[in-house]
């Protein structure tokens, strides 16, 4: 997105960071968003595994912009952590799911088993799956900012 | 400058698409409950169901009710007082909905002070005590017995009675009633076989009094 070449304020290494974190903005408010619709408007039940990937996805929705407004290069360190915390939860998640992990560790056996398939779109999307490629798209982005600022 | 612009449009652009899906949603889950319930017209009301009022009323409400569940036991006198301001025009029939943990006991010591021509006061006296006998949301039946003290109950007979298979069929009966017409919430009001648009006593009062108004006039 060529949005702030003209932008002649800001330094050159700066504005080609800001790019990626918006992008990551962009994507962690709309799961934030997403989360909220399955759960407050469905009335989905959120399972325990769920919420972990809550805990960590929620709090990137309002902590990029903090580093969007002005620009931090050093974004990444604050946001970075929560992204990966995420992306573990949520891989695991995926495993779960997908029946790698047995049956024997799954770690939420009471209410919502985190193993049940509540949503699937197109034969193929699911939450968990959909986590997941939002938190590695973030983590992408984030180490993107971080390589075109830091040069 | 333009990246301010650009962070706020897509902020509000997503808040939009937010509100507008919710929207939606609500609109389409609305209509099909109504086709739900529609298509299930026969289990609302069963033949075993507890009735209170005119058998003749213009007005039914079914509702669905756990007696461990807060709302219920708030909503009682309110559809109590509903009913004395029309008297005759009203009948309420409840159904269970035991969705609490533990809440089934207490429906089943409800059935079986229903045998013994008490079920009205026992509700009353179980609704009134529920804080001491649902500690945390966990309905605790030996907890219910100090509070049916006075109501004259055999309580031999009802706890012989709690166990027998009749009152089982109609707890199972009434859960399934209750799944088949999407109930997932207590309590649950169907006036007239209509569902409440969205939960709270506005909507149920005012369903009430436009179906005490139609069927007026009607007349």
């Amino acid at each position: 997105m060529p949005t702030t070449e003209d932008d002649l304020a800001t330094p050159r290494d700066a504005t080609t960071g800001w790019t990626p974190t918006f992008t990551a903005w962009l994507i962690a408010s709309a799961s934030t968003l997403g989360a909220l619709f399955f759960g407050e408007v469905m009335q989905l039940p959120t399972c325990t595994l769920c919420w972990y990937q809550r805990i960590f996805m929620f709090p990137l929705a309002l902590i990029l912009p903090v580093g969007l407004f002005p620009f931090d290069r050093k974004v990444v360190r604050y946001a970075l952590p929560l992204a990966v915390g995420g992306w573990l939860v949520a891989v695991f998640h995926q495993l779960l799911v997908a029946g790698v992990i047995p049956e024997d560790i799954r770690p939420c056996t009471q209410g919502v088993p985190c193993s049940q398939t509540v949503i699937e779109w197109f034969g193929v999307l699911t939450i968990p799956l959909l986590s997941v490629v939002a938190f590695s798209l973030i983590i992408v982005l984030l180490i993107l900012t971080h390589l075109r600022s830091s040069k | 400058m333009k990246q301010k612009t650009l962070f706020l449009g897509a902020a509000v652009l997503m808040l939009l698409v937010f509100a507008v899906a919710t929207m939606s949603y609500r609109t389409e889950t609305t209509q099909q409950s109504a086709q739900v319930v529609d298509r299930n017209r026969d289990r609302l009301v069963r033949m075993h169901s507890p009735a209170l009022g005119n058998a003749q009323a213009r007005v039914v409400i079914v509702e669905f009710l756990d007696p461990a569940c807060e709302t219920c036991r708030a909503f009682y006198p309110l559809v109590k007082d509903m009913m004395a301001a029309n008297p005759e025009d009203i009948r309420l029939v409840l159904r269970y909905a035991p969705f609490h943990q533990g809440s089934e006991a207490v429906v089943a010591v409800l059935e079986a002070a229903r045998k013994q021509g008490k079920f009205w006061p026992a509700l009353d006296a179980v609704l009134a005590s529920q804080a001491e006998w649902a500690p945390h949301h966990v309905a605790q039946v030996e907890l219910v017995w100090p509070h049916l003290d006075g109501l004259g109950l055999d309580l031999e007979q009802l706890r012989a009675d709690m166990s027998s298979p009749e009152i089982a069929r109609i707890i199972e009966q009434d859960l399934a009633d209750a799944q088949a017409l999407n109930v997932r919430a207590t309590p649950e009001f169907f006036v007239n076989g209509q569902p409440l648009p969205h939960f709270g006593y506005d909507p149920l009062k005012q369903l009430v009094d436009r179906a005490l108004k139609d069927t007026d006039a009607r007349q």
